[in-house]
């Protein structure tokens, strides 16, 4: 069953076009990665599902209603929780407080608790009352993908979780997605790195200058291929 | 003797001007909105109140009850169908907005009440005091400053133990990624208008009680806002409450020097703090 649903989608930034009609699907239970360049409109992409940026209704359809042109706040309250790029904690709030206004838009009962929260990333407890931007960046993306998950998501958007971080805390934070995925939400994930979107995702999406350019399940994608698709095909 | 008498009114009446500048403050601190109408609309709430003491005939302390949740809704109303729509990157179009807003309420205010001063009587309350040995303070004035510090304490529990409060302090941080944690940022900023407005009440209330109004006393009052919010720190209440008592001290310092020397004394004192701490006394980490 198609959960998540983007049909003819374009975005754009005053004058400037960031999207040329991008189709992509996300089925219940999956896990589906975007990979790109920069610039390619993966996180415009991200931002317009999550309806930071505005669209035609008809272009993002979820769980049977179009929601192109639902305003952030309604769409979370839907369940579509993002973990926007750049992590975005709060800097005036605790870890504890960053993690609790997860809820605020959406209060249901689930998997997904403080306790559970902590239990997953045991080291904010720790540090739970100091300030959210006081971690380090492995420490603060944890929180930020915490906070997006308090809210039991049906849908979870992370969006460039391991950009700049060390490859052993990415190692760490992608450890946690099986149990994320277990607690039955359907992932995005939008990566520049090729190889751990590949390990996660069942199906793979390449974009490059505001189109996919290459889909498919990870094992029927060649390297070439994804080469093209990825860097366009002179380069 | 005379100097620590001198001080104690000072400091007492700091909590009045605290009360004047805690609105200002709360708004400012999660909108970045510079309210200029603020001196009004406590005048404006202070018309109101009278009007309820003169229609209903009963306590001020109750009418001002009454007043509150009218100008909450006010407050609520203002923001979501005027300030909400000029809020953005460029400071601009707020501060004419609520100049605009300035004007509009003095003159309907003139066009209402006429250029009479008016007072709202506190009865026997205005000229009970109390005697502390040295110094004999009057009721009125503690009554204001122990409402300055609940204000205050109220404030601050709000802003640091609700939900509320998390979702005032997430929208102050970053909008957009509030919008993300289903926040509506235009929601919260009314919210917080509404809640300004009734600690507006409050301080209309001392004011009605404490000294003569009529509609154009507004700007002068916010000045006195504005300088207690700016030396305490942006966006600290505690820091407000520290710059209307530095202002009110200065005041009965310098009118114990001589008369004249009020309220030049007051902007001195302003002055001098900003030159030492240019960010005031408790700046918040961050901006």
């Amino acid at each position: 069953m198609t959960l998540l649903q983007t049909q003819g989608l374009t975005a754009h930034y005053g004058d400037f076009q960031a999207l040329f009609g991008v189709d992509i699907a996300l089925d219940a239970g999956q896990t589906i990665a975007i990979i790109g360049a920069n610039g390619a409109g993966k996180t415009t992409l991200m931002r317009s599902i999550a309806g930071v940026l505005r669209n035609a209704p008809e272009m993002i359809r979820y769980d049977g209603t179009a929601i192109g042109a639902r305003p952030a706040d309604e769409v979370m309250a839907m369940g579509i929780s993002m973990v926007p790029e750049g992590r975005k904690l709060f800097a005036s709030l605790s870890v504890e407080e960053n993690l609790l206004i997860g809820t605020y838009g959406r209060k249901i009962a689930g998997h997904w608790t403080l306790d559970t929260v902590y239990r997953l990333f045991p080291i904010l407890k720790e540090k739970r009352r100091v300030p959210g931007t006081a971690l380090s960046g492995g420490q603060q993306q944890m929180v930020a993908i915490g906070r997006a998950l308090m809210s039991n998501p049906r849908v979870l958007l992370c969006d460039e979780i391991s950009l700049g971080l060390a490859p052993v805390v990415i190692r760490d934070i992608y450890a946690a997605l099986p149990e994320i995925q277990n607690s039955g939400a359907s992932v995005i994930v939008v990566e520049q790195d090729i190889g751990q979107a590949m390990k996660v995702a069942t199906t793979v999406y390449c974009m490059m200058e505001g189109r996919v350019t290459l889909s498919g399940a990870p094992a029927d994608l060649s390297r070439d291929a994804i080469h093209a698709a990825y860097f366009g095909a002179h380069a | 003797m005379i100097w620590l008498d001198t001080i104690v009114q000072g400091i007492l009446l700091g909590g009045l001007y605290a009360l004047f500048a805690a609105g200002l403050s709360l708004v400012f601190g999660i909108m970045r909105l510079v309210n200029l109408a603020h001196g009004d609309l406590i005048v404006m709430a202070a018309y109101l109140i009278l009007t309820v003491v003169s229609v209903l005939g009963i306590n001020p302390f109750l009418a001002a009850l009454i007043a509150m949740p009218i100008m909450f809704a006010l407050g609520w109303l203002l923001q979501r169908i005027v300030l909400n729509r000029v809020l953005g990157d460029d400071i601009l179009p707020p501060l004419l907005v609520t100049f605009g807003l300035s004007i509009v309420l003095q003159n309907a205010l003139l066009e209402g009440f006429s250029a009479d001063s008016q007072r709202v009587s506190g009865g026997a309350l205005e000229t009970a005091s109390w005697n502390l040995g040295p110094v004999t303070v009057g009721i009125m004035p503690l009554l204001t400053f122990a409402s300055a510090i609940l204000v205050i304490v109220a404030l601050n529990q709000l802003f640091y133990r609700t939900a509320l409060g998390r979702a005032f302090r997430a929208t102050s941080d970053d909008p957009v990624t509030a919008s993300l944690m289903g926040i509506k940022p235009a929601g919260v900023f009314a919210m917080a208008t509404g809640i300004a407005m009734i600690v507006v009440t409050i301080a209309a209330l001392y004011l009605g009680m404490r000294a003569n109004f009529d509609p154009t006393v507004g700007p002068a009052r916010l000045l006195y806002a504005f300088e207690a919010v700016i030396i305490g720190g942006l966006g600290s209440l505690w820091g407000t409450l520290a710059g209307g008592i530095i202002i009110g001290v200065a005041q009965t310092l310098g009118a114990s020097i001589s008369p004249e020397w009020q309220i030049l004394a007051g902007h001195v004192a302003f002055l001098v703090v900003l030159l030492i701490k240019p960010r005031g006394l408790f700046p918040r980490a961050f901006d």
